[in-house]
Order: structure tokens, then C-alpha cells, then sequence
């Protein structure tokens, strides 16, 4: 790949990095000059108390003061401390991320990988029931809300049948290890990551079968014909790479999300994540907790962006070789 | 005899378009023995690519093809899918036109040539197909070393010639060159045929050319057959084709193309008033008597002429042609 091409996409994205972590600690000033006032406002703290408080948060520097701090601190890796549970907010954060890597990691891998393919095929058999029904199912699952979907599936399989957990993250006490402690995850991960597969297909599946429609009348898929090829290898080797370019940038992005992408989700389902941190911290507020997260949430949409603009440079070689 | 190559009998062509039957082809006979070359013009629309398409059985599957089309003595449309893609490249590829679009442009030229040799015979090994590969470009005039270029970097002629060394890949018996120079400038398109024409020589291919620009046919084809909304209206030799056009419509396409050295013809390039015909809605009788200059009011509206001699080796589907005043 083109050096200049890497050396300017890693620098915007630097750029972008700088911008976000200064964005990030004015967005969390702007509130309220006091975020010591503005938490507990309407408490009876004593003087001393809110000395100390405004102490910890260092509300009592000067703005430019305070920025050089938060920068600082921020860059060693230290988000501060939580309000609520007086925990650094990097605890926290770490505590919940793994939770929600498996659960929208998973979700978003395999909505990827069931939408590409019913894109594909629906645009291969364009017009016939297959594409019908398949654009039906896509157009449905897309335009449903992710967290009326979840009360749906929670009532209907949890609640009526008792075929999954209604939440969390393993049965309560559990003291299994190994494959049992996996198993008993899985039970529970499964109905919230279908109901994030769910959401996440039509995106796939629509945008493929576009792509894929575009494709269907370049003329080199008329040559491959000529040929001689069957109409699966004209698909496979030449339709399918050329349709799947848009597609890359779209899931890297897409990528991006995972960490901020299931709020509501992991809300209803009780999953330790981050999203379920982030609706807590929200509720309290806690505010150190939230600006961490914030900064985690824009740095992985940064990072993935990146990743797909290189992606898409290695794979399609109009980019790579200009 | 020596069997034919290609040849159409009674070839109809119809295409569905929003449920309306859309005639593009309406009864074509033509014939190309071993060797041969044939030109076959007219404007867009007339069914001259419809032709190329039939032949490898490339069209929509709505389309309605009727008549034979022999390829070496066998009927392509009474083949089943399995033997159509056997056909298809063995016995006769075409050099499609765009010269933009008609390569996979994430696939290397290379592998794209590869491709067509390891279709039709799965034995080969890696290592004779690359040699193979590099073999063929060199023959069109491009160096071995660029298959392993993506087309982006190749300019309009030297894919063009990509495309030709792609379609000789099978050493197929008749070459299809669907407007091989359309998109080219007139340098290119000079260096483009004159590789076709060495190819055709000396790979000893029978060549079917299809092109709106009859000046290229002249010196590249030994026949010439002008066609006019489905149908050919003339057909002989290329030189007399050429210069001394029987049917009106030949004459206008023709002398739409300046004489060199004649200063007179360029200022004055004349042209046909008029569209095309509209394939759903074709002027009863003779189907040019709308256009034609030199039309006779009271048969041709309503006499449909199909071909008649129009001289040596030559016909024509003109009322003006044959009888006493044919010359």
C-alpha cells in the first residue's frame, strides 16, 4: 500500500483522537461551571465537605489549569474516579468491557455474516420470492426499535416459555468453571445477542443487495459468462468482491460500535456491559464515568474508521496502487 | 464444402421489456466459413450486438430466440447448459467493447486470462497457464510482465488488447468483435485493428465484426452486411459494399464518412434525417421508407422487400434493386 496513503489516514485519525479528548473535557464543563453544585444540588453538605469535593475534582484551578490536568492524566491512562462508587473510572470501564466485546462483538459478526449472504442471494434471484421475502424479513427487523424487540423476546422466550435466563450474565452464584461456566454465559448471552443479530441484519442485507444490483449489470460479469463460467463462479469470483467493497467500509465502521452500540439492550437484559455501565452512570449522574466512557466510545468509532479506511485501500487496488 | 464456422438461419430475436415483445432481430441469415470475415454494420439498435449475444446464448433469459444458430454444425439453442458453457469461448469468443468496463477491476489481467484457459481444461498446471498467459499478451503487443497489472493501469488500447488476448485464450474458431474500437481514439483504434487483423490471419480465425463505423469494415473484412432495424438490407463484397452501396440506406450510412483526399465530402458530410426506428412500432411496408431519400410513395409503405440479388455475390432489400435496372 501507498506509505503516503497510511501516513495520512493514521494522522487524521490522530487528529481526530486530539480534537474528541478535548471536545470530551469541555462537553462535561459546559453543564455547569460547578459539576460539585450541579451533582448535589439540593444536599446539605458542609462547607468542609464541598471543599474537599471541589479538592478531588479540582473545580477550584483555573479552566486552562484544569484542561493540562485532565490531558495529562488522561494520556497515563488515569479517567479519574467514580462519583457513586469512588472506584477509578478505568476499573469500572474495564470490569464491564469483556461483557459487551462477547455480546456485540458476537451480534455484529454474525448479523455481517447472515445479512452479506441474504443480500447476495436475494440480489442473485432478484424478483423471485427468495428476494421478496428476504427484503421483507430485513425492511421488518431493521425498522424495529432494539429495545421493544428485546421485551418482546424477553416476554415471549424467557418469561413464557422459560427456554433462556431473563438476564445477566451467569446463573446467580455460580461457582462453575471451564466448559459449564461458558455454557451457562451462553445460555444467557443468547437472547440478548439475537435480538442485537436481529437489528443489525437489514443493514447488511439491504446495503448487499444494492451493491450487488449495481454489480449484476457491469459488463464484466457478461464476460465471465461468455467464458464459459457457471453462474455460481461468475457470482463468487467476480460479482461478489466487487459488491462486497462497500460493505467493508460499512462493517469496520460498523465495528466501531460494538462498545456503545447496546445501551438499551443490555439495560433490559440486566448484562453487566457497557452499555448497562453507561445507563447507570447516566441515572446517578456520574459524570467522571460517563466522560471515560465517552472518550472509549469516539476513540473505538476513530480506530475502526481507520482500520476500514485501510481495509478498503489493501482490498480494492484502485485505492491501493494510486 | 467445408462446413461453415457460424451460421444464422432465419434468426428472430425478441426481448421483453415491461411485458411489451420488443422485435430486435427479425429474421437473419448469414453465413462464415473458415477463415472468413465478415463486417456487419448499422446504428444503434438495428440488432447487431443482439446477434453477438445470441450466438453465446448471453441474452436475458425473457428473450425469445427462434431459428438455428449453427456453430460448427451445431445448434446452440437446442444445447443444454452444461454444453452451452463448454461452447461458449472453445468455439467462439467475442472481444466485447468496453474497454472500461469489461474487466473485473479488482482481478488481475492475468488471472482474468487464466481464467478462461483453466475453465475449459482443468488439467493444465499452474505453471504452463501463466506461461500460456504471457504468451497471449505478447501476441496483442503487450509485455508478459503486465498481468500481473489490474486494469486501472492499463490505458484504453492496451486493455483493449487485453480483451483481444482474453478472447484467444481457448484458440477459439470464430472471434466476435463487438465494436472492439468504438470507444478509442483514432491512433489506438488503428493499433487495435491492425492486431486484430494480424491475429485473424494468422491464427487463421474466422472473424464476425460488428461496428456502426463502415470505414473500419473496409479494409478489415472481406463481406460486408448492413443492417436496418432487424433485418440486412445489403450484403456483398466489402469493397463494392463500401463504394457503390445498393441499398439507400448503405448509401447514407456510407457517405456518412468523408473521402480522404476530398475536401468537398468533409464539409459536406451527409447525413440521414430521422431517428431509428422504434422496435415496438415499425413503419409498416419497407421499414427505411420514412427515412429514404429516394422513397416511392405509392409501393413502399406497404411492400415489406426482403433480399434480392443485387449484382455479383451481392443482395440488397431495395425495390429500386434488381430487374432491368440493375446494374
Amino acid at each position: 500500500m501507498n506509505p503516503r496513503f497510511v501516513v495520512a489516514k493514521v494522522t487524521g485519525a490522530i487528529g481526530t483522537l486530539a480534537f474528541v479528548l478535548a471536545f470530551n473535557f469541555f462537553l462535561f464543563r459546559v453543564v455547569d461551571d460547578n459539576p460539585v453544585d450541579n451533582l448535589f444540588r439540593g444536599r446539605n453538605l458542609s462547607p468542609t465537605q464541598i471543599a474537599s469535593l471541589e479538592e478531588r475534582f479540582g473545580v477550584g484551578d483555573p479552566l486552562a489549569l484544569q484542561f493540562v490536568k485532565y490531558v495529562r492524566q488522561t494520556l497515563q491512562g488515569d479517567l479519574g474516579l467514580s462519583i457513586k462508587s469512588s472506584r477509578p473510572v478505568s476499573d469500572v470501564i474495564m470490569d464491564s468491557l469483556w461483557p459487551t466485546v462477547w455480546l456485540v462483538g458476537t451480534a455484529t459478526a454474525l448479523s455481517m455474516v447472515i445479512g452479506t449472504l441474504l443480500g447476495i442471494h436475494a440480489a442473485w434471484k432478484r424478483g423471485t420470492v427468495t428476494d421478496s421475502s428476504a427484503t421483507a424479513f430485513s425492511m421488518i427487523t431493521y425498522s424495529m426499535p432494539d429495545f421493544w424487540m428485546a421485551m418482546v423476546l424477553l416476554a415471549a422466550f424467557a418469561i413464557n416459555l422459560r427456554w433462556f435466563p431473563t438476564g445477566g450474565f451467569e446463573d446467580a452464584g455460580s461457582t462453575a468453571t471451564g466448559l459449564s461456566a461458558f455454557l451457562d454465559q451462553a445460555h444467557h448471552m443468547a437472547l440478548p445477542a439475537i435480538t442485537l443479530t436481529l437489528g443489525y441484519i437489514g443493514e447488511y442485507m439491504i446495503l448487499m443487495r444494492a451493491s450487488m444490483l449495481d454489480t449484476v449489470s457491469e459488463d464484466y460479469l457478461q464476460l465471465a459468462r461468455a467464458k464459459g463460467l457457471r453462474d455460481t463462479e461468475v457470482r463468487r469470483r467476480h460479482a461478489v468482491p466487487n459488491a462486497l467493497l462497500p460493505l467493508v467500509s460499512l462493517s469496520a465502521l460498523n465495528f466501531g460500535y460494538v462498545l456503545s452500540g447496546a445501551i438499551a439492550v443490555e439495560a433490559i437484559y440486566s448484562w453487566p456491559g457497557l452499555g448497562r455501565a453507561t445507563f447507570n452512570a447516566l441515572e446517578g449522574p456520574d459524570f467522571p464515568v460517563l466522560q471515560g466512557l465517552f472518550l472509549l466510545f469516539s476513540a473505538s468509532v476513530i480506530v475502526a474508521n481507520l482500520l476500514a479506511d485501510l481495509l478498503n485501500g489493501y482490498l480494492d487496488p484502485r485505492v491501493r496502487l494510486s | 464444402m467445408t462446413e461453415a464456422v457460424l451460421e444464422l438461419r432465419d434468426l428472430h430475436v425478441t426481448y421483453r421489456a415491461a411485458g411489451v415483445d420488443v422485435p430486435a432481430v427479425r429474421g437473419v441469415d448469414l453465413t462464415i466459413g473458415p477463415r472468413d470475415t465478415l463486417g456487419l454494420a448499422g446504428e444503434s439498435g438495428c440488432g447487431k450486438s443482439t446477434i453477438a449475444g445470441a450466438v453465446l446464448r448471453l441474452l436475458p433469459r425473457a428473450t425469445r430466440v427462434e431459428g438455428e444458430i449453427l456453430l460448427e454444425g451445431q445448434d446452440v439453442l437446442k444445447l443444454r447448459p452444461g454444453k452451452v458453457r463448454a461452447v461458449r469461448w472453445t468455439t467462439a469468443a467475442i472481444v466485447f467493447q468496453g474497454a472500461l468496463h469489461s474487466l473485473n477491476p479488482v482481478q488481475r489481467v492475468g488471472d482474468q486470462i487464466a481464467e478462461a484457459i483453466e475453465t475449459h481444461a482443468r488439467t493444465r498446471s499452474r505453471r504452463t497457464t501463466t506461461a500460456r498467459v504471457g504468451e497471449l499478451l505478447e501476441r496483442v503487443g503487450l509485455p508478459a510482465r503486465r498481468r500481473r497489472e489490474y486494469p486501472h493501469q492499463l490505458s484504453g488500447g492496451q486493455r483493449q488488447r487485453v480483451l483481444i488476448a482474453l478472447a484467444l485464450a481457448c484458440e477459439p474458431a470464430l472471434l466476435i468483435a463487438d465494436e472492439p474500437t468504438t470507444a478509442l481514439d483514432v491512433m489506438v483504434q488503428a493499433q487495435v485493428l491492425s492486431v486484430l487483423e494480424d491475429l485473424q490471419r494468422d491464427a487463421g480465425l474466422a472473424l464476425l465484426f460488428i461496428t456502426h463505423d463502415l470505414s473500419v469494415l473496409r479494409s478489415s473484412c472481406r463481406r460486408l452486411a448492413v443492417m436496418y432495424a432487424g433485418r440486412i438490407v445489403e450484403e456483398g463484397p466489402s469493397g463494392a459494399v463500401f463504394d457503390e452501396p445498393r441499398h439507400p440506406y448503405a448509401r447514407a450510412l456510407a457517405s456518412a464518412f468523408p473521402t480522404i483526399g476530398d475536401p468537398a465530402s468533409r464539409y459536406r458530410p451527409s447525413g440521414l434525417a430521422g431517428d431509428p426506428p422504434d422496435p415496438t412500432a415499425l413503419p409498416t411496408g419497407c421499414p427505411f421508407h420514412p427515412r429514404c431519400p429516394v422513397v416511392v410513395d405509392d409501393v413502399c409503405p406497404s411492400l415489406d422487400v426482403r433480399l434480392r440479388p443485387a449484382g455479383p455475390a451481392r443482395e440488397a432489400a431495395c425495390v429500386h434493386v434488381g430487374g432491368d435496372d440493375d446494374g
